[in-house]
């Protein structure tokens, strides 16, 4: 056991750092340049659709051939919508692919599609979310009248009698407006046509090559032999990338139909446009409370604007159903009932994005909690201690069990950490000079690493969950880690080879991560959700425990020894107290050269294996400190703590770097990034101009200390922690906003808190302002 | 398709004599027509600053300058840096310091980075946060990006 828990330096950076990143757009020579012609408007029907003489372009039409993206919930409540790759009679967003031009360069195509003229017989759109749950509102699709594509309810026996019993009701209106992923490589694809087998190689940038590989082959009807998915660097993602787009089945198409290579690399404006966006929730929750401040009883009705399409293939419901099972989050109370729609709109598709529901979930979660301490004249700490969930396992109301956590040690610990009394010295001393400090904090689980079970719950049609690796030492005694994960910034190759460094004795330079090609890897799901740590890991360390046992034996066999008595370190064998050693690289090329000579022992060193676990949660308890100023509204975040509970730390360093990412995503959330469309659904926030990502100047240094909670449920003992930052940073950052301008008795509950919003509070306060 | 003109500019010490169209952009001919492809575009429209590259000496984003403009420039990307093996110091303090993730804002990150170590402007943290904020990190690594740039700009041990 030497390399787990080093901060060791990736093993990704050098390349990345000399220019020599292989990202899509580096890689496609001399294809044909690829353009999509956009609707620009939210909602009509297809006149006709005009092409410049002589150019290369298509419509849904010619597309007829191609089957509309289906993604499939197995539950009563939930209405199937096909997604047309490119739609014949009518849009349904604006920016939706309505046709595609080929050119021999990207400028060309561009010209090309510009000159195509996309006659639509606009009509109303319906945008917002409760706007569309009005009856008589616009239908988006047919089959769905009510514009609900699913509907989760439960309610526990005892939730009346919990309300009859509450000394105090709170009830909460929220909203989180709609955030987009943004990565700062945007989607792109090149198809290339092998003219001798008439196979396609896809690289496209993409966090799941093996389901785009199905479902792609799915759509056109053909094998999925006859196709190759490859994802090369890929410059983030967190959730946006790992959805099937009809971009990405059209360049398929195209390279089977003109028997050439094209490349399509999409621009900003297109990325938030016709990407995926996420959190666009409004939610309105009661809180039963006793005198003492323990919550009884929840009771929800929470609307997710899921946009003009069901992504594929983890469905609408991922918001939606996410928010009905995890509201509850690290409070213990059992009483719970609630009323979860999933509403289509003329907008983007919702997608998964780092946190998904869980962000609002939290904010709802810890707003109750600031709010009922208010009401309940209680601390706001104390009524957390009184509410937060301290035995294992625990059952949640909605049946999810929790293993084991620190929730609140993690709150103790965070509080220590910023000293909260002298905080408060500080506050009271400069508000004598006007000026608002405000501190706010949030506690939350982050279900991580979750297989089968979890997702065949919701009723999944395609169930994703496991992982296979497959793990070869080769005579030389290095090795090839095959994973169907598929990580695209986080450092995984790094530390999966630690993991395996760990169980086979040798260096992680002697280690090789093989990812994101399906012609090489065995078939997964990828990365997202938290899970590549904990399911990749878990089965890495399994498939290198087979290989150890057979090392072990060999060196026993060749030593003459006991195979328990022998241990694998530093590149070589040894056999305990003894002073008998061999290299791995020697027992290795027994392994393969010399096999007649281990009766019973499968020839090479070539090892597969599965795991599928029941999930983890992490843990974490985030405290902002903020300053207000009162004549802008404009918020600075003077410190950020994290205290996190991920099991296990394979490397710190990289942990670490994961929290912070997630933080400042939380923060964005919190303070600047909006999503807007206007009543007739344009976007007015498509550019960098317009949607504004946080700089280095906006985002503080983020403190992070870690408690390390063993769980019997992750076979590495490490736990997800890709999300966690962006989960609790919004709640955290409101709380303290709140905190801030108490003076003024300003109460929030809306994402993001812009200044003008933090104005708006202030003014119906009464707090003047010049000018 | 519009004419194209004959231009000549040295990148990374080399002279390139490339055709373009006047239309193009700095970014678009390293990319295509040098084969450099370390730099990287993420907006195109001047603010996520991933294509930013020195322009005699200057950081400049290679989208919003034309190709044709680069006429007799000196172009650093971030592909002259290295020196063989040898990293740059602050490709060096970059590993160290955990600044970057997905790395394709990284490139854009360095040659700011550099631009603002030669221009003598990294004298405090904070300070080096205000500059650094045009180029966007979506990965978060704002923390670690400026230790990074901290420690090669004012070295521990007095380097």
């Amino acid at each position: 056991m030497n390399w787990i828990g080093r901060s060791l330096p990736r093993l990704e950076d050098p390349t990345l750092l000399k220019g020599g990143g292989s990202y899509v757009a580096d890689r496609i020579g001399k294809a044909a340049a690829v353009r999509f012609v956009r609707s620009p408007v939210a909602r009509g029907r297809i006149l006709d659709i005009e092409i410049p003489s002589g150019a290369i372009v298509f419509t849904g039409k010619d597309l007829s051939d191609v089957k509309p993206i289906r993604s499939i919930l197995h539950r009563p409540d939930y209405v199937a919508i096909g997604q047309p790759v490119l739609p014949v009679d009518r849009v349904v967003f604006s920016g939706q692919a309505v046709a595609v031009v080929v050119a021999d360069d990207p400028a060309l195509a561009e010209d090309i599609a510009d000159q195509v003229f996309v006659d639509i017989d606009a009509v109303d759109a319906v945008i917002e979310v409760d706007l569309a749950l009005i009856p008589g509102a616009e239908v988006v699709h047919p089959e769905a009248p009510s514009n609900v594509l699913v509907e989760g309810r439960m309610k526990t026996s005892g939730l009346d009698q919990a309300f009859a019993d509450a000394a105090e009701i709170i009830t909460l209106d929220l909203r989180s407006h709609r955030q987009s992923a943004a990565p700062m490589e945007g989607r792109a694809g090149l198809a290339t046509y092998n003219t001798a087998t008439g196979r396609v190689t896809l690289t496209a940038s993409v966090q799941m090559p093996h389901m785009l590989r199905t479902g792609i082959a799915d759509m056109l009807g053909i094998a999925e032999s006859d196709l190759r998915v490859i994802a090369p660097d890929v410059g983030g993602g967190f959730g946006q990338k790992m959805s099937l787009f009809p971009e990405y089945i059209v360049l398929v198409w195209l390279a089977r139909k003109l028997k050439r290579d094209v490349a399509w690399i999409e621009d900003r404006r297109e990325n938030f446009l016709a990407s995926a966006h996420g959190r666009d929730q409004a939610f309105t929750v009661r809180g039963a409370f006793s005198r003492e401040g323990k919550l009884l009883g929840l009771d929800a009705n929470l609307r997710s604007n899921v946009g003009a399409f069901s992504c594929y293939p983890v469905t609408c419901g991922v918001e939606p159903l996410m928010a009905l099972a995890e509201l509850p989050g690290p409070y213990d109370f059992s009483e719970y009932g609630a009323l979860s729609r999933g509403v289509a709109t003329n907008t983007c598709m919702m997608a998964p994005y780092r946190g998904v529901s869980r962000p609002m979930l939290t904010f709802t979660m810890e707003r109750m909690m600031e709010v009922a301490a208010k009401r309940l004249g209680l601390d706001s700490i104390d009524i957390r201690r009184r509410n937060l969930i301290d035995a294992f396992p625990h059952r949640s109301p909605t049946g999810l069990v929790y293993d084991q956590g620190s929730y609140r040690q993690a709150m103790e610990l965070a509080l220590e950490t910023i000293d909260l009394p002298a905080f408060r010295a500080r506050q009271a001393a400069m508000r004598k000079q006007g000026r608002y400090l405000g501190q706010g904090l949030s506690v939350f689980s982050e279900r991580t690493g979750y297989g089968t079970p979890a997702y065949a719950a919701r009723g999944m049609e395609i169930v994703p969950g496991y992982e296979i690796v497959d793990c070869t030492m080769d005579p030389s005694g290095n090795v090839e880690l095959r994973i169907g994960s598929s990580p695209h910034g986080q450092g995984l190759k790094t530390s999966l080879a630690q993991l395996v460094s760990d169980e086979l004795g040798i260096e992680p330079d002697r280690i090789r991560v093989i990812s994101g090609d399906t012609d090489a890897t065995p078939y997964g799901w990828g990365t997202f959700a938290s899970r590549s740590m904990v399911i990749a890991g878990g089965a890495s360390k399994l498939a290198a425990g087979k290989i150890a046992v057979k090392l072990k034996t060999i060196a026993a066999h060749l030593m003459e020894a006991d195979p328990e008595s022998v241990t694998l370190k530093n590149g070589w064998a040894h056999i305990s107290n003894s002073n008998k050693a061999m290299e791995i690289g020697a027992l290795a090329r027994a392994a393969y050269h010399q096999s007649y000579r281990f009766a019973g022992m499968s020839p090479g060193l070539h090892e597969n294996a599965v795991y599928d676990p029941g999930g983890t949660f992490s843990n974490a308890c985030h405290i902002a400190i903020v300053e207000v100023d009162v004549e802008t509204g404009g918020v600075t975040i003077e410190r950020f703590l994290v205290a996190e509970d991920a099991g296990v730390l394979i490397n710190p360093m990289i942990v670490d770097g994961q929290i912070a990412g997630g933080v400042a995503q939380g923060i964005a959330n919190a303070l600047f990034e909006e999503v807007i469309y206007d009543e007739t659904g344009n976007l007015l926030t498509a550019s960098f101009a317009d949607y504004l990502i946080p700089t280095s100047a906006e985002i503080p240094e983020i403190e992070i200390v870690h408690m390390e909670t063993v769980s019997p449920e992750s076979v590495t003992k490490a736990k997800g922690v890709g999300e966690g930052g962006a989960i609790g940073a919004p709640a955290a950052v409101i709380n303290a906003i709140v905190d801030a301008l108490s003076p003024f008795g300003v109460e929030i509950f809306e994402l993001p808190a812009t200044p003008q919003r933090i104005r708006d509070h202030l003014r119906r306060a009464g707090v003047s302002t010049h000018g | 398709m519009a004419s194209k003109l004959s231009i000549s500019l040295t990148v990374n010490g080399q002279t390139y004599g490339v055709l373009v169209e006047p239309r193009r952009t700095l970014a678009d001919v390293l990319r295509d027509d040098c084969h450099l492809t370390g730099t990287h575009i993420g907006c195109e429209h001047g603010i996520c600053g991933a294509c930013t590259v020195l322009v005699d000496d200057k950081p400049v984003r290679s989208c919003l300058m034309f190709g044709v403009q680069a006429e007799g420039k000196a172009i650093r990307t971030v592909e002259g840096l290295a020196d063989g093996e040898t990293l740059h110091p602050l490709q060096r303090a970059f590993i160290e310091h955990d600044a970057l993730q997905c790395g394709f804002c990284t490139p854009g990150q360095i040659m700011s980075a550099v631009a603002l170590l030669s221009e003598g402007r990294a004298g405090s943290a904070d300070e080096i946060r205000e500059f650094m904020n045009g180029n966007l990190c979506r990965c978060g690594a704002y923390g670690n990006i400026v230790a990074a740039i901290a420690a090669v700009a004012s070295p521990p041990d007095g380097r």
